[in-house]
């Protein structure tokens, strides 16, 4: 049994699977169930002047018969009063003294707001704060949420602001509706963050009815934008956590959010830079009990690759998450398919064929059988047909021994600089 | 009237062949497609279907996120013969049956999911379970089938030191010797075996209780005991003819098939099984694949009363089983060498009265004899009860079912538990590998009870 036990930034937990702030934890009923279950922290639902939700709320992108490949909501923060939520939040961490009990807040961009929550919430006793500038709907019309989270001097400004009136640590959730996550991390952490924590949920619409021209979903026929997330979202979420991660700028530590629905999403997070995870539409998508098969599958992992501690895995792939200009122009892989296992759907050679770059031939051996074969001297190394290919294990990527030596772009550059200067120091002779 | 053929038995490839398991196991595409079909229920029903209540939502999950050795955890940890029941399990009377998508679609493949899972625990050579810390206390099973092995197993995790008498000589019971191997070979089972006893179990094969070891030894030396001795072969049918040669116990019949080419000489022959449940199935198909020219099963009843499940009759069909329905035997015919030559039948009709069953009771329609010719006879009308084990132990029965209370699963005696096909019939449960293994770990959890609340400590201040 590895060790599962991560700290945030000074919040314990025994395990790296947190509630996201969102409806699992929107009360001390369910967070406790959720803590019975074996979650190891949760965000409590943002706080913040009670709003009015509406009805309906949430809509879901299914995919060829899986449910909810990703989810889309037009909820606020928590409809209940800040009283009612502080005494289950007190009540909720005496129970559960060793659980990670974290609070979401979001209040208007004024130092007083900030300073009179941050000392409200604290004064129950919970572990840490986790700043909200991220929901992109309703609360970002009302200069809060998103609105604040794409400026990065807001970000800065209400952090230190929530920063000088606290004493756990402040967590600053951030927005993904940005172009470069990094710039408000950057002044998250200016601003005296102890962690970020991303993504919140990204600008979305999931779908139009087309019988009744209604969104989805519509509130009395009418829409609005809402947030996305789901498993959908996770590529966009890992790479700006990778993003973070290996920014030195972005010095503090990273709690993953996103998409995130097993034990292997939680280890791709784990190890692209994150502490710990927090995860809200699979818990939504099943019930809390989700979180016994990722402690299991999480525990069975570590235990089968020796690692002895989960924390072990935490940023062990950002130093190989480099940029475009660092990658190797001469390494080189193709194709290879394996006659004997596959099946002939001839998905690859169609694919190969119309869109990339049709090297896949249709042959037929001695015995009148069909099968494929890849032209490796023309093969580009896309991997098309190896994500088309429907089998496991068909289609190889292999690597092939390039005639050039490792040439990354920017080694190419320097190359080419330094002859220009030999040239012209030639010519000035 | 001598109309033997000259009768061979398999060649050892043949055998290999014949007897190799059946149902081909799932692919991981097969395997992750169906894993992800599965809605994971909340209190699913598939879970209250199973009598073991395998957590089946959870493991598929495991299965979905390439989480086999979890998978398998958690299958083992409800069923300690999970794997053979991954096979023989009826499981569209259990699990799959109460699938909820058995209306919308089709009802996942809980079974086979089941089977991809165990198989990769049994390549895989990893021990899933550890023993408890010791409590001082031991305790004695006779019997290692399904019952006595899930009671063993539940004992070890919970400190006890379990010591296992088992008559042949390998444990596994009916899952070792006695259901066909093209459904369930042998290796699953000594797999099972294996896992109890890297617990610290100690299976002492070839000791018959009330023979080799005598029953007074045992309340002397262990705290407790559990009677998980199964039941015994076919019961004669008590008609004339049943010692000629060609004439066969349905159940040592399959169980010389289990590891080795049977001495049978099947090739060729014609067949007839007596009976319609479970072991005349086994034994019909059996019969089929050591190479019979024509395999008919006479039953005197119909197909509705039949106590073989559909799957199994359906199996039997297409393997080219035929069904002789509403005929009974009435005596075996053998050749001056006494060798079997005929069957006499007669054909029956359900009367309206019912039996003590609920059945109808099926009676011979007069001068409707018939002589069917055949070269061997398989008796498969069901299985003996072991009334001089009972006898010995003392136990109060009811014509060899014994008696035990459901909840403490106590017997007559104050140490002595009992789980499996020992305690079935007349009413109490049904005989399949699944419910032995639940009431093995039910006689294992009582024991564990027991002892919690007595204050003794040792075996000799117990009181009896
Ligand atoms: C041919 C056949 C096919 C079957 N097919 C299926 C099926 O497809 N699915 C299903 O669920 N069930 C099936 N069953 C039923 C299933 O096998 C039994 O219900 C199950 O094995 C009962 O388990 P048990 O542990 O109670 O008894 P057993 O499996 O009979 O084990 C009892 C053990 O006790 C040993 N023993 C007996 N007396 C003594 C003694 N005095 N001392 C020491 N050891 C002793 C025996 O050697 C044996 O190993 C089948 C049964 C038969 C006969
Ligand atoms: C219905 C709903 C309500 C949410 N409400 C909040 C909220 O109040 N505060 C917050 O910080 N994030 C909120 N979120 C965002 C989640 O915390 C999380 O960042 C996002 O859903 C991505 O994680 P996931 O893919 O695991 O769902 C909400 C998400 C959903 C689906
Ligand atoms: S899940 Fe269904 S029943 Fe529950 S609040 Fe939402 S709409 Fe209502």
């Amino acid at each position: 049994m590895a060790d599962l036990r991560i700290n945030l930034t000074g919040i314990p937990s025994p395990n790296p699977f947190w509630l996201a702030s969102a409806p699992p934890t929107n009360t001390g009923y369910q967070v406790q169930r959720a803590f019975e279950a074996g979650w190891g922290g949760a965000v409590w639902k943002t706080l913040g002047d009670p709003i009015i939700n509406t009805s309906s709320r949430f809509a879901a992108v299914h995919f060829n018969g899986q449910r909810v490949a990703g989810f889309n909501n037009i909820e606020l923060i928590t409809d209940r009063p800040l009283e009612v939520n502080l005494k289950e939040i007190y009540e909720t961490k005496k129970r559960f003294p060793n659980h990670a009990v974290v609070v979401s807040l979001m209040v208007e961009p004024k130092r007083e707001k900030w300073h009179e929550i941050v000392k409200k919430v604290e004064a129950v006793g919970v572990d840490g704060l986790e700043l909200n500038f991220g929901c992109p709907h309703g609360m970002a019309e009302r200069g809060m949420g998103s609105a604040s989270g794409q400026q990065p001097d807001l970000v800065e400004m209400q952090t230190m602001w929530a920063k000088e009136a606290a004493q756990t640590p402040v967590i600053v959730k951030l927005t993904p509706n940005i172009t470069d996550i990094t710039v408000v991390a950057r002044h998250a952490v200016m601003g005296g963050a102890d962690a970020v924590s991303l993504i919140n949920t990204i600008n979305s619409l999931a779908g139009v009815d087309i019988h009744t021209w209604n969104t989805v979903p519509h509130v009395g026929g009418k829409g609005a934008h809402g947030g996305y997330c789901g498993p959908a979202v996770k590529p966009i979420a890992l790479s700006m956590v990778a993003e973070c991660a290996k920014d030195p700028k972005v010095s503090v530590p990273i709690s993953g959010i996103g998409g995130i629905s097993s034990w292997q999403d939680t280890v791709e997070f784990m190890l692209m830079g994150a502490t710990n995870v927090q995860i809200c539409t699979a818990a939504m998508h099943h019930g809390f009990r989700i979180v016994e098969e990722m402690i299991d599958g999480l525990n069975n992992y570590l235990d089968d690759k020796g690692i002895a501690k989960v924390t072990d895995l935490i940023g062990q792939t950002v130093p190989k998450y480099s940029t475009w200009g660092e990658l190797d122009l001469n390494y080189q892989v193709v194709a290879r398919i394996n006659a004997e296992t596959c099946i002939n759907c001839n998905k690859c050679h169609i694919a190969c064929e119309d869109t990339s770059h049709q090297c896949i031939d249709r042959l037929t051996d001695a015995n009148g059988k069909a099968y494929l074969k890849v032209r490796e001297e023309d093969c580009v190394g896309c991997n098309l047909c190896a994500i088309v290919c429907p089998v496991d294990g068909v289609i190889d990527m292999v690597e092939v021994q390039g005639t050039h030596a490792p040439m990354t772009w920017n080694d190419r550059q320097k190359a080419l600089a330094r002859k220009n200067s030999e040239s012209s120091e030639m010519e000035a002779v | 009237m001598d109309n033997h053929k000259e009768l061979t038995r398999l060649t050892p490839e043949a055998f290999a062949n014949n007897f190799a398991e059946t149902v081909p196991g799932l692919t991981r595409k097969a395997a992750m497609e169906e894993s992800n079909r599965c809605l994971y229920c909340y209190d699913a029903p598939c879970i209250k279907a199973c009598p073991t209540s395998i957590n089946i939502p959870s493991f598929i999950k495991r299965i979905a996120t390439d989480n086999l050795k979890g998978s398998a955890t958690a299958i083992m940890d409800a069923n300690p013969v999970g794997a053979s029941c991954a096979r023989v399990c009826p499981t569209e009377e259990l699990c799959e049956g109460a699938c909820v998508l058995n209306d919308e679609s089709e009802p996942i493949k809980i079974g086979l999911l089941q089977r991809y899972a165990t198989d990769w625990a049994v390549q895989s050579g990893q021990t899933l379970f550890k023993p408890g810390p010791s409590n001082g206390r031991k305790v004695a099973i006779i019997g290692g089938g399904p019952a006595g092995l899930s009671a063993a197993r539940e004992l070890a995790r919970d400190g006890f030191a379990v010591v296992v008498f088992e008559a042949k000589p390998q444990a596994g019971g009916l899952d070792t010797y006695g259901i066909v191997s093209f459904r369930l070979p042998q290796s699953i089972s000594l797999w099972e075996v294996e896992q109890v006893e890297k617990l610290g179990v100690e299976i002492r094969t070839g000791i018959r209780v009330g023979v080799d070891v005598t029953v007074e030894e045992l309340l002397a030396e262990y705290d407790a005991i559990i009677l998980a001795a199964g039941m015994g072969n076919v019961p004669n049918l008590g008609i004339e003819g049943e010692q000629l040669e060609g004439v066969y116990d349905a159940i040592e019949y399959v169980e010389a098939t289990k590891s080795d080419v049977p001495p049978y000489p099947i090739v060729g022959a014609r067949v007839a099984v007596i009976g319609a449940g479970n072991t005349a199935i086994d034994a019909a198909t059996c019969s089929v694949r050591l190479g019979a020219s024509n395999v008919k099963m006479v039953y005197r009843r119909t197909k509705d009363e039949m106590t073989a499940y559909d799957f199994e009759y359906e199996f039997a069909k297409q393997e080219g089983v035929e069904f002789s329905w509403l005929t009974a035997p009435k005596r075996i015919l053998g050749d001056s060498f006494g060798r079997v030559t005929h069957l006499e039948c007669v054909r029956m009709e359900l009367s309206n009265a019912l039996g003590k069953d609920g059945r109808r009771i099926p009676t011979p329609i007069e001068g409707s004899e018939f002589l069917l010719p055949v070269d061997a006879v398989i008796l498969a009308i069901g299985q003996k009860r072991h009334h001089g084990l009972i006898d010995l132990l003392g136990l109060e029965h009811d014509r060899g079912v014994v008696l035990i209370d459901e909840t403490t699963r106590g017997t007559s005696h104050p140490r002595i538990f009992a789980a499996g096909d020992i305690v079935f019939g007349n009413g109490q449960g049904e005989a399949m590998v699944v419910s032995a293994a639940e009431q093995g770990k039910q006689a294992a959890y009582a024991i564990s009870r027991h002892f919690a609340s007595s204050s003794f400590h040792s075996n000799d201040s117990v009181a009896i």
